[in-house]
Protein backbone atom coordinates (compact mmCIF):
# COMPACT_ATOMS: atom_id res chain seq x y z
CA UNK A 1 0.00 0.00 0.00
CA UNK A 2 1.47 3.33 -1.03
CA UNK A 3 0.19 6.62 0.30
CA UNK A 4 0.00 8.69 -2.88
CA UNK A 5 -3.00 10.97 -2.68
CA UNK A 6 -5.84 10.17 -5.06
CA UNK A 7 -5.45 13.47 -6.87
CA UNK A 8 -1.76 12.81 -7.49
CA UNK A 9 -2.54 9.39 -8.88
CA UNK A 10 -5.17 10.78 -11.22
CA UNK A 11 -2.98 13.59 -12.58
CA UNK A 12 -0.05 11.23 -12.86
CA UNK A 13 -1.95 8.62 -14.87
CA UNK A 14 -3.76 11.06 -17.13
CA UNK A 15 -1.22 13.80 -17.86
CA UNK A 16 2.31 13.34 -16.52
CA UNK A 17 2.70 9.67 -17.38
CA UNK A 18 0.07 9.57 -20.09
CA UNK A 19 -0.40 5.94 -21.09
CA UNK A 20 -0.13 6.59 -24.79
CA UNK A 21 2.41 9.37 -25.02
CA UNK A 22 4.78 8.48 -22.19
CA UNK A 23 4.38 4.71 -21.72
CA UNK A 24 3.58 3.86 -25.35
CA UNK A 25 0.67 1.67 -24.38
CA UNK A 26 -2.24 1.25 -26.74
CA UNK A 27 -0.39 2.58 -29.76
CA UNK A 28 -2.29 0.32 -32.16
CA UNK A 29 -5.75 1.83 -31.53
CA UNK A 30 -4.06 5.20 -31.13
CA UNK A 31 -2.82 5.01 -34.73
CA UNK A 32 -5.73 2.97 -36.05
CA UNK A 33 -8.83 4.70 -34.67
CA UNK A 34 -7.59 8.26 -34.55
CA UNK A 35 -8.55 9.40 -38.02
CA UNK A 36 -12.06 10.57 -37.03
CA UNK A 37 -12.99 12.63 -33.98
CA UNK A 38 -16.33 10.87 -33.48
CA UNK A 39 -14.95 7.32 -33.39
CA UNK A 40 -11.97 8.41 -31.32
CA UNK A 41 -14.06 9.75 -28.47
CA UNK A 42 -16.34 6.70 -28.43
CA UNK A 43 -13.36 4.38 -28.45
CA UNK A 44 -11.92 6.37 -25.55
CA UNK A 45 -15.13 5.88 -23.59
CA UNK A 46 -15.22 2.13 -24.21
CA UNK A 47 -11.55 1.72 -23.27
CA UNK A 48 -12.02 3.72 -20.07
CA UNK A 49 -14.92 1.51 -19.07
CA UNK A 50 -13.04 -1.73 -19.75
CA UNK A 51 -10.05 -0.31 -17.85
CA UNK A 52 -12.23 0.41 -14.83
CA UNK A 53 -13.81 -3.03 -14.76
CA UNK A 54 -10.60 -4.94 -15.41
CA UNK A 55 -8.73 -2.85 -12.85
CA UNK A 56 -11.25 -3.87 -10.18
CA UNK A 57 -11.07 -7.52 -11.28
CA UNK A 58 -7.26 -7.43 -11.39
CA UNK A 59 -7.18 -6.12 -7.84
CA UNK A 60 -9.35 -9.02 -6.71
CA UNK A 61 -7.28 -11.59 -8.61
CA UNK A 62 -4.01 -10.28 -7.27
CA UNK A 63 -5.31 -10.52 -3.70
CA UNK A 64 -6.51 -14.07 -4.37
CA UNK A 65 -3.26 -15.17 -6.08
CA UNK A 66 -1.17 -13.82 -3.23
CA UNK A 67 -3.45 -15.65 -0.80
CA UNK A 68 -3.05 -19.02 -2.56
CA UNK A 69 0.65 -18.33 -3.21
CA UNK A 70 0.59 -18.63 -7.00
CA UNK A 71 1.84 -15.30 -8.40
CA UNK A 72 3.15 -16.98 -11.55
CA UNK A 73 -0.44 -17.35 -12.74
CA UNK A 74 -0.86 -13.55 -12.70
CA UNK A 75 -0.37 -12.93 -16.39
CA UNK A 76 -2.59 -15.77 -17.57
CA UNK A 77 -5.33 -14.85 -15.09
CA UNK A 78 -5.23 -11.16 -16.04
CA UNK A 79 -5.46 -11.78 -19.76
CA UNK A 80 -8.31 -14.25 -19.28
CA UNK A 81 -10.21 -11.73 -17.16
CA UNK A 82 -9.68 -8.92 -19.65
CA UNK A 83 -10.84 -11.08 -22.54
CA UNK A 84 -14.01 -12.04 -20.70
CA UNK A 85 -14.64 -8.47 -19.54
CA UNK A 86 -14.47 -7.28 -23.11
CA UNK A 87 -16.86 -10.05 -24.11
CA UNK A 88 -19.28 -8.99 -21.36
CA UNK A 89 -19.07 -5.32 -22.28
CA UNK A 90 -19.72 -6.26 -25.88
CA UNK A 91 -22.88 -8.21 -25.00
CA UNK A 92 -24.01 -5.46 -22.62
CA UNK A 93 -23.63 -2.67 -25.18
CA UNK A 94 -25.32 -4.80 -27.84
CA UNK A 95 -28.33 -5.25 -25.56
CA UNK A 96 -28.55 -1.68 -24.22
CA UNK A 97 -27.60 0.39 -27.22
CA UNK A 98 -27.42 -1.34 -30.61
CA UNK A 99 -26.57 1.98 -32.27
CA UNK A 100 -23.44 2.45 -30.22
CA UNK A 101 -22.55 -1.22 -30.79
CA UNK A 102 -22.67 -0.75 -34.55
CA UNK A 103 -20.61 2.42 -34.50
CA UNK A 104 -17.82 0.81 -32.49
CA UNK A 105 -17.77 -2.22 -34.73
CA UNK A 106 -14.59 -4.26 -34.86
CA UNK A 107 -12.78 -2.03 -32.37
CA UNK A 108 -14.75 -3.40 -29.46
CA UNK A 109 -13.32 -6.95 -29.52
CA UNK A 110 -9.90 -5.52 -30.34
CA UNK A 111 -9.79 -3.86 -26.94
CA UNK A 112 -8.67 -7.27 -25.65
CA UNK A 113 -5.29 -6.87 -27.30
CA UNK A 114 -4.97 -3.24 -26.25
CA UNK A 115 -1.85 -3.28 -24.14
CA UNK A 116 -2.97 -0.22 -22.21
CA UNK A 117 -5.45 -2.40 -20.35
CA UNK A 118 -3.09 -5.22 -19.44
CA UNK A 119 -0.45 -2.56 -18.71
CA UNK A 120 -2.81 -0.85 -16.29
CA UNK A 121 -3.47 -4.12 -14.46
CA UNK A 122 0.27 -4.86 -14.22
CA UNK A 123 1.30 -1.36 -13.16
CA UNK A 124 -1.26 -1.11 -10.40
CA UNK A 125 -0.06 -4.46 -9.05
CA UNK A 126 3.59 -3.40 -9.24
CA UNK A 127 2.85 -0.13 -7.49
CA UNK A 128 0.87 -1.87 -4.78
CA UNK A 129 -2.18 0.35 -4.97
CA UNK A 130 -5.18 -0.20 -2.70
CA UNK A 131 -8.72 -0.66 -3.94
CA UNK A 132 -9.78 3.02 -4.16
CA UNK A 133 -6.39 3.98 -5.58
CA UNK A 134 -6.83 1.33 -8.30
CA UNK A 135 -10.16 2.82 -9.33
CA UNK A 136 -8.76 6.34 -9.49
CA UNK A 137 -5.71 5.09 -11.39
CA UNK A 138 -7.94 3.35 -13.94
CA UNK A 139 -10.09 6.47 -14.36
CA UNK A 140 -7.00 8.64 -14.80
CA UNK A 141 -5.46 6.29 -17.34
CA UNK A 142 -8.73 6.12 -19.24
CA UNK A 143 -9.06 9.91 -19.26
CA UNK A 144 -5.49 10.25 -20.47
CA UNK A 145 -6.04 7.69 -23.23
CA UNK A 146 -9.22 9.44 -24.38
CA UNK A 147 -7.51 12.84 -24.29
CA UNK A 148 -4.57 11.64 -26.39
CA UNK A 149 -6.87 9.90 -28.87
CA UNK A 150 -9.14 12.92 -29.29
CA UNK A 151 -6.24 15.38 -29.66
CA UNK A 152 -4.64 13.13 -32.25
CA UNK A 153 -7.92 12.73 -34.16
CA UNK A 154 -8.43 16.50 -34.21
CA UNK A 155 -4.96 17.08 -35.62
CA UNK A 156 -5.30 14.35 -38.21
CA UNK A 157 -8.67 15.67 -39.41
CA UNK A 158 -7.02 19.01 -40.09
CA UNK A 159 -4.05 17.42 -41.80
CA UNK A 160 -6.29 15.57 -44.24
CA UNK A 161 -6.65 18.89 -46.03
CA UNK A 162 -3.01 19.91 -45.88
CA UNK A 163 -0.54 19.25 -48.65
CA UNK A 164 2.33 17.09 -47.47
CA UNK A 165 5.04 15.28 -49.45
CA UNK A 166 3.96 11.86 -50.71
CA UNK A 167 6.57 10.02 -48.66
CA UNK A 168 5.19 11.22 -45.34
CA UNK A 169 1.56 10.21 -45.93
CA UNK A 170 0.14 7.67 -43.48
CA UNK A 171 1.85 6.16 -40.49
CA UNK A 172 5.08 8.15 -40.70
CA UNK A 173 3.22 11.43 -40.37
CA UNK A 174 0.97 10.10 -37.62
CA UNK A 175 4.08 9.12 -35.68
CA UNK A 176 5.62 12.55 -36.08
CA UNK A 177 2.43 14.19 -34.77
CA UNK A 178 2.48 11.76 -31.86
CA UNK A 179 6.09 12.74 -31.17
CA UNK A 180 5.15 16.42 -31.04
CA UNK A 181 2.19 15.67 -28.78
CA UNK A 182 4.50 13.69 -26.54
CA UNK A 183 6.88 16.66 -26.29
CA UNK A 184 3.91 18.84 -25.37
CA UNK A 185 2.81 16.47 -22.64
CA UNK A 186 6.27 16.63 -21.13
CA UNK A 187 5.27 20.14 -20.14
CA UNK A 188 3.04 18.60 -17.46
CA UNK A 189 6.15 17.09 -15.91
CA UNK A 190 6.17 18.94 -12.62
CA UNK A 191 2.45 18.57 -11.87
CA UNK A 192 1.90 15.27 -10.11
CA UNK A 193 5.42 14.55 -8.88
CA UNK B 1 0.42 -19.66 -48.99
CA UNK B 2 1.72 -20.89 -52.31
CA UNK B 3 3.31 -24.31 -51.98
CA UNK B 4 6.11 -23.33 -54.35
CA UNK B 5 7.58 -21.16 -51.62
CA UNK B 6 10.51 -22.85 -49.93
CA UNK B 7 11.01 -22.52 -46.21
CA UNK B 8 13.96 -20.22 -46.89
CA UNK B 9 11.53 -17.80 -48.51
CA UNK B 10 9.38 -17.88 -45.39
CA UNK B 11 12.46 -17.00 -43.41
CA UNK B 12 13.68 -14.19 -45.66
CA UNK B 13 10.32 -12.44 -46.02
CA UNK B 14 10.18 -11.63 -42.30
CA UNK B 15 13.58 -9.99 -42.46
CA UNK B 16 12.89 -7.50 -45.20
CA UNK B 17 9.84 -7.59 -47.49
CA UNK B 18 7.33 -8.11 -44.70
CA UNK B 19 9.38 -6.76 -41.84
CA UNK B 20 6.95 -6.65 -38.90
CA UNK B 21 7.98 -3.19 -37.72
CA UNK B 22 8.99 -1.20 -40.77
CA UNK B 23 6.52 -2.62 -43.27
CA UNK B 24 3.57 -4.07 -41.35
CA UNK B 25 3.79 -1.62 -38.41
CA UNK B 26 2.76 -4.28 -35.89
CA UNK B 27 3.64 -4.53 -32.23
CA UNK B 28 4.43 -0.88 -31.85
CA UNK B 29 4.12 -0.56 -28.08
CA UNK B 30 7.27 -2.45 -27.03
CA UNK B 31 9.09 -1.11 -30.08
CA UNK B 32 8.77 2.45 -28.86
CA UNK B 33 8.85 1.88 -25.15
CA UNK B 34 12.04 -0.09 -24.60
CA UNK B 35 14.17 1.09 -27.51
CA UNK B 36 15.92 3.85 -25.57
CA UNK B 37 19.18 1.91 -25.52
CA UNK B 38 20.54 -0.67 -27.95
CA UNK B 39 20.92 -3.29 -25.21
CA UNK B 40 17.32 -3.01 -23.98
CA UNK B 41 16.05 -3.07 -27.54
CA UNK B 42 18.03 -6.17 -28.45
CA UNK B 43 16.98 -8.03 -25.29
CA UNK B 44 13.35 -7.18 -25.90
CA UNK B 45 13.65 -8.21 -29.54
CA UNK B 46 15.15 -11.58 -28.64
CA UNK B 47 12.56 -12.22 -25.92
CA UNK B 48 9.76 -11.47 -28.36
CA UNK B 49 11.41 -13.61 -31.04
CA UNK B 50 11.59 -16.56 -28.62
CA UNK B 51 7.92 -16.26 -27.68
CA UNK B 52 6.98 -15.89 -31.34
CA UNK B 53 8.89 -18.98 -32.45
CA UNK B 54 7.63 -21.15 -29.60
CA UNK B 55 4.02 -20.06 -29.97
CA UNK B 56 4.21 -20.59 -33.72
CA UNK B 57 5.49 -24.13 -33.17
CA UNK B 58 2.86 -25.01 -30.58
CA UNK B 59 -0.02 -23.40 -32.44
CA UNK B 60 0.87 -25.08 -35.72
CA UNK B 61 1.32 -28.49 -34.13
CA UNK B 62 -2.04 -28.20 -32.36
CA UNK B 63 -3.82 -26.63 -35.30
CA UNK B 64 -6.07 -29.60 -36.02
CA UNK B 65 -7.10 -29.99 -32.36
CA UNK B 66 -8.10 -26.43 -31.53
CA UNK B 67 -11.81 -25.76 -32.12
CA UNK B 68 -12.37 -22.76 -34.32
CA UNK B 69 -14.63 -20.91 -31.87
CA UNK B 70 -12.15 -20.72 -29.03
CA UNK B 71 -8.98 -20.40 -31.09
CA UNK B 72 -8.12 -16.82 -30.12
CA UNK B 73 -8.47 -17.56 -26.42
CA UNK B 74 -6.33 -20.69 -26.85
CA UNK B 75 -3.63 -18.76 -28.71
CA UNK B 76 -3.54 -16.12 -25.99
CA UNK B 77 -3.16 -18.77 -23.31
CA UNK B 78 -0.32 -20.45 -25.22
CA UNK B 79 1.41 -17.09 -25.69
CA UNK B 80 0.88 -16.11 -22.04
CA UNK B 81 2.51 -19.35 -20.92
CA UNK B 82 5.69 -18.69 -22.89
CA UNK B 83 5.77 -15.05 -21.82
CA UNK B 84 5.62 -16.12 -18.19
CA UNK B 85 8.60 -18.42 -18.86
CA UNK B 86 10.59 -15.60 -20.48
CA UNK B 87 9.63 -13.22 -17.69
CA UNK B 88 11.01 -15.52 -15.00
CA UNK B 89 14.12 -16.45 -17.03
CA UNK B 90 15.10 -12.81 -17.54
CA UNK B 91 14.50 -12.12 -13.87
CA UNK B 92 16.83 -14.99 -12.98
CA UNK B 93 19.56 -14.18 -15.51
CA UNK B 94 19.86 -10.41 -15.25
CA UNK B 95 18.00 -8.42 -12.63
CA UNK B 96 19.21 -5.10 -14.09
CA UNK B 97 17.75 -5.92 -17.47
CA UNK B 98 14.53 -7.06 -15.82
CA UNK B 99 14.23 -3.72 -14.04
CA UNK B 100 14.98 -1.77 -17.22
CA UNK B 101 12.36 -3.62 -19.26
CA UNK B 102 9.83 -3.62 -16.42
CA UNK B 103 6.26 -4.54 -17.21
CA UNK B 104 6.99 -4.60 -20.92
CA UNK B 105 8.14 -8.22 -20.79
CA UNK B 106 4.71 -9.24 -19.57
CA UNK B 107 3.18 -7.03 -22.21
CA UNK B 108 4.63 -9.27 -24.94
CA UNK B 109 1.36 -11.19 -24.45
CA UNK B 110 -0.64 -8.48 -26.14
CA UNK B 111 1.90 -7.85 -28.91
CA UNK B 112 -0.33 -7.99 -31.96
CA UNK B 113 2.55 -9.39 -34.03
CA UNK B 114 2.56 -12.72 -32.15
CA UNK B 115 -1.20 -13.21 -32.18
CA UNK B 116 -1.22 -12.03 -35.78
CA UNK B 117 1.31 -14.67 -36.89
CA UNK B 118 -0.50 -17.39 -34.91
CA UNK B 119 -3.80 -16.55 -36.56
CA UNK B 120 -2.58 -15.70 -40.04
CA UNK B 121 0.21 -18.21 -40.51
CA UNK B 122 0.78 -20.87 -37.86
CA UNK B 123 -2.85 -22.00 -37.77
CA UNK B 124 -2.72 -22.88 -41.47
CA UNK B 125 0.80 -24.19 -42.04
CA UNK B 126 3.02 -27.11 -41.09
CA UNK B 127 5.28 -27.05 -38.05
CA UNK B 128 8.48 -26.70 -40.09
CA UNK B 129 7.12 -23.82 -42.15
CA UNK B 130 5.76 -22.06 -39.07
CA UNK B 131 9.10 -22.40 -37.32
CA UNK B 132 10.85 -20.73 -40.25
CA UNK B 133 8.20 -18.03 -40.33
CA UNK B 134 8.59 -17.43 -36.61
CA UNK B 135 12.38 -17.30 -36.96
CA UNK B 136 12.23 -14.81 -39.81
CA UNK B 137 9.62 -12.57 -38.23
CA UNK B 138 11.31 -12.78 -34.84
CA UNK B 139 14.73 -11.87 -36.18
CA UNK B 140 13.20 -9.15 -38.34
CA UNK B 141 11.50 -7.74 -35.27
CA UNK B 142 14.68 -7.89 -33.18
CA UNK B 143 16.64 -6.28 -36.02
CA UNK B 144 14.14 -3.42 -36.31
CA UNK B 145 14.18 -2.87 -32.56
CA UNK B 146 17.96 -2.81 -32.62
CA UNK B 147 17.95 -0.23 -35.45
CA UNK B 148 15.71 2.03 -33.38
CA UNK B 149 17.57 1.46 -30.13
CA UNK B 150 20.98 2.07 -31.71
CA UNK B 151 19.93 5.37 -33.28
CA UNK B 152 18.34 6.56 -30.06
CA UNK B 153 21.30 5.58 -27.92
CA UNK B 154 23.92 7.05 -30.26
CA UNK B 155 22.13 10.38 -30.59
CA UNK B 156 20.67 10.62 -27.11
CA UNK B 157 23.52 9.30 -25.04
CA UNK B 158 26.53 9.39 -27.39
CA UNK B 159 27.20 5.70 -26.83
CA UNK B 160 26.45 2.23 -28.20
CA UNK B 161 25.94 -0.73 -25.83
CA UNK B 162 27.11 1.58 -23.06
CA UNK B 163 30.50 2.33 -24.70
CA UNK B 164 31.06 6.02 -25.39
CA UNK B 165 31.49 6.85 -29.06
CA UNK B 166 32.19 10.55 -29.12
CA UNK B 167 34.45 13.06 -27.47
CA UNK B 168 33.18 14.69 -24.28
CA UNK B 169 32.24 17.82 -26.17
CA UNK B 170 29.42 15.92 -27.95
CA UNK B 171 26.12 17.59 -27.13
CA UNK B 172 23.61 14.86 -26.27
CA UNK B 173 20.19 15.00 -27.90
CA UNK B 174 18.30 14.33 -24.71
CA UNK B 175 14.98 14.29 -26.52
CA UNK B 176 15.97 11.02 -28.25
CA UNK B 177 16.03 9.13 -24.94
CA UNK B 178 12.68 10.63 -23.93
CA UNK B 179 9.43 9.08 -25.15
CA UNK B 180 9.01 11.60 -27.95
CA UNK B 181 12.35 10.51 -29.41
CA UNK B 182 10.89 7.06 -29.95
CA UNK B 183 8.11 8.45 -32.11
CA UNK B 184 10.51 10.63 -34.09
CA UNK B 185 13.04 7.86 -34.71
CA UNK B 186 10.41 5.39 -35.86
CA UNK B 187 8.89 8.07 -38.08
CA UNK B 188 12.35 8.62 -39.56
CA UNK B 189 12.87 4.92 -40.32
CA UNK B 190 9.39 4.67 -41.85
CA UNK B 191 10.17 7.67 -44.06
CA UNK B 192 13.35 5.97 -45.23
CA UNK B 193 11.48 2.75 -46.03
CA UNK B 194 8.69 4.64 -47.84
CA UNK B 195 11.26 6.51 -49.87
CA UNK B 196 13.09 3.30 -50.82
CA UNK B 197 9.79 1.67 -51.79
CA UNK B 198 8.75 4.63 -53.92
CA UNK B 199 12.11 4.80 -55.63
CA UNK B 200 11.94 1.09 -56.42
CA UNK B 201 8.40 1.42 -57.79
CA UNK B 202 9.46 4.34 -59.95
CA UNK B 203 12.47 2.47 -61.28
CA UNK B 204 10.34 -0.55 -62.16
CA UNK B 205 7.82 1.70 -63.89
CA UNK B 206 10.48 3.37 -66.02
CA UNK B 207 12.23 0.12 -66.97
CA UNK B 208 8.97 -1.52 -68.02
CA UNK B 209 8.17 1.62 -70.02
CA UNK B 210 11.59 1.43 -71.67
CA UNK B 211 11.04 -2.23 -72.54
CA UNK B 212 7.69 -1.46 -74.10
CA UNK B 213 9.30 1.23 -76.23
CA UNK B 214 11.97 -1.17 -77.42
CA UNK B 215 9.35 -3.73 -78.37
CA UNK B 216 7.42 -1.10 -80.27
Amino acid sequence: MVDDSLWTIFINASLVNNFVLAYFLGICPFLGVSSKLETASRMGGAVTFVMLVSSICAFGIQTLLVAIDAPYLKLIAFIAVIASTVQLVEMFIKKVSPALFRSLGIFLPLITTNCAILGLALFQTNKGYGFVQCIVYALGAGAGFTLALVLMAGLREKLELAEVPDVTRGTAMALMIAGLLSVTFMGFGGLGG
Amino acid sequence: MASSKTSTDEFIKGLWNENPVFVQVLGMCPVLAVSNTAMNALAMGLATAFVLIMSNIVVSSLRSFIPKQVRIATYILIIATFVTVVDYVIQAVSLDLYKALGAFISLIVVNCLILGRAEAFASKNTVARSTMDGLGMGIGFAFALFCLGAVREILGNGSLFGAALFHDSFEKWVVMILPSGGFFTLAGWLLLFNWLKQRKAKKEATTSLGLRKEVA
